[in-house]
């Protein structure tokens, strides 16, 4: 089913109507929805249960505290007590579908409702706006009309916003969520683009309760999305051909990551990295002190703590062909080191070598996980 | 210079080799007294597929010079599939460090039967002078890695 929806006051509350038609008809036992914080300074994801607390629903709110793929994982993964609707953004569609695949996330009675995002900006960008009393919400909806959404004035927005290509559900090779709610190349305040699985909003005889208008998408929807995504994807490659330009040589790397505090927040953030226990959280890597003294004298010196390098290269290895860009890592690092920056250009060589699209179907298996005896033959 | 054989540039192989074929193969060439020069360190894995990609991050960036893993010719894997695995794992090894700057053809995969320790004592003597020729590593004696 495709079709309108109409926006009777604002759209949030359109799609905070349709959150809530989902939750008292039963068709969702809980809801997975970003909430506005007490002080309204933040919107955080929450397993609502109770309705009534919709009304602090912030589905357009534009911060990403979190990747909700990994939140996903930690109401469904050991068994659901019940259906759960997760509100998400592609990219934490595209982690949701990447968990799924290691068993982190169950979407087997999970409904998917992807919103349309027009960029982020940072947890505490955020909070500032709300402190200055600014609205971001209502210019981009605005713009969304034709595709060209900027940040405020004096803000930007999270670098991996502004070079993700893939920010519409459903398009690009994105898994297509169980309800898309479409914001680019709309009547702004009149009416949304919903696009639904039927199968999934009927329970039984129960039929669908989404009351849309039947239409076929509108061309200026399509004119938008590409407006959008062609901007996105010249700012990805522009970002790629950086990357690629300053990793000349194996030194860069280096310099790459010369400013490491070895926090490890990277890795902490990231909804890809799937291993329950990381190595780099054991103790592995304590050593006797002799041996770090044999090491500095082997090499003249030694950096501390050691293995920082490692950890990083570590990580590309193990997760960066499922990289979902959604720029956790980049938000988390204290020094600001472009991490997702260098696991998007570093991911998309390991993807394209496989063919691999990251977020593109649950029933795909991980590169690293699976294997064809009639591949890479040119290896041996 | 009258003592250049002296100074050569000795390339630092590690290896990574199967129990059950390559690691095999390397011993008979050792029992059949097969020479091959003796710049790799063999660390002997029970199968390819147990090669962690951390394995080989860890040699390349101590400053190995080259990296050689060995496993069964596929369809011969001991436990199936495990060489498959391997290969996939050496792809991805490629990709990434081809992003970094770093030479990907210091690290090489090669099946190798228990019954070839020729092949293996030519493939050591093959890598030995394809890594003379591209110089040590740019990681050998890194402080800072």
């Amino acid at each position: 089913m495709k079709g309108w929806l109409k926006v009777k006051d604002s759209t949030e509350q359109a799609i905070n109507r349709l959150l809530e038609t989902l939750l008292t008809n039963g068709i969702v036992d809980g809801l997975l929805v970003p909430l506005r914080t007490p002080d309204g300074r933040n919107a955080v994801p929450t397993l609502v249960r109770d309705p009534a607390l919709l009304e602090r629903a912030a589905p357009l709110a534009p911060v990403l505290p979190v990747n909700g793929g990994t939140v996903l994982g930690r109401v469904t993964a050991t068994g659901a007590l019940g259906r759960v609707g997760a509100v998400l953004r592609n990219c934490e569609l595209r982690a949701a579908v990447e968990l799924s695949k290691v068993r982190q996330v169950l979407l087997d009675d999970v409904l998917l409702i992807g919103v349309d995002c027009l960029g982020t900006y940072r947890v505490d960008d955020y909070a500032r706006m709300v402190e200055e009393g600014l609205d971001p919400v209502t210019p981009a909806l605005a713009a969304a009309c034709d595709g060209q959404v900027e940040p405020l004035t004096s803000y930007a927005f999270r670098p991996a916003c502004t070079m993700c290509e893939r920010p519409i559900p459903g398009t690009g090779q994105s898994y297509a969520p169980d309800i898309a709610i479409g914001l680019l190349g709309v009547p702004n305040g009149e009416r949304l683009w919903v696009s639904a699985r039927d199968e999934k909003l009927g329970r039984g005889e129960v039929p669908s309760p989404l009351h849309l208008e039947p239409a076929e998408e509108p061309a200026a929807r399509a004119e938008a999305v590409q407006t959008l995504v062609a901007a996105r994807t010249a700012e990805r490659d522009q970002r790629f051909v950086a990357f690629r330009e300053r990793m000349h040589n194996p030194a860069s790397l280096l310099t790459e990551f010369a400013t490491c505090i070895r926090c490890q927040n990277c890795m902490r953030v990231c909804p890809i990295c799937y291993c329950k226990e990381c190595i780099f959280r054991t103790d592995v890597f304590d050593h006797p002190s002799a041996r770090y003294w044999d090491w500095a004298e082997r090499k003249g010196g030694l950096r501390l703590p050691s293995d920082t390098l490692l950890f990083h290269v570590t990580r590309m290895l193990h997760m960066a062909h499922a990289c979902v860009g959604c720029g956790m890592c980049s938000d988390a690092c204290p020094v600001s080191i472009p991490v997702a920056d260098v696991f998007r250009a570093v991911g998309q060589a390991v993807q394209e070598r496989f063919g691999y699209v990251p977020g593109r179907a649950p029933t795909e298996e991980m590169v690293i996980a699976t294997f064809r005896e009639d591949e890479l033959q040119e290896l041996g | 210079m009258s003592d250049e054989h002296t100074t050569e540039f000795e390339p630092r192989i590690v290896a990574f080799l199967c129990n059950w074929c390559t690691y095999t193969g390397a011993d008979l060439a050792g029992t059949s007294r097969i020479q091959y020069p003796p710049n790799v360190r063999i660390i002997r894995l029970m199968c390819s597929g147990q090669l962690d990609p951390i394995y080989v991050a860890k040699a390349v960036l101590e400053g190995a010079d080259g990296v050689l893993i060995g496993g069964c010719h596929p369809g011969d894997c001991h436990y199936q599939s495990g060489n498959y695995k391997a290969r996939r794992r050496v792809a991805i090894i490629h990709q990434v460090l081809e992003q970094l700057g770093f030479d990907p053809d210091r690290v090489w995969l090669r099946w190798i039967s228990a019954s070839e320790g020729q092949y293996f004592a030519d493939t050591v003597t093959e890598m030995v002078a394809t890594i003379k020729k591209k110089g040590p590593s740019p990681f050998r004696g890194q402080w800072s890695i």
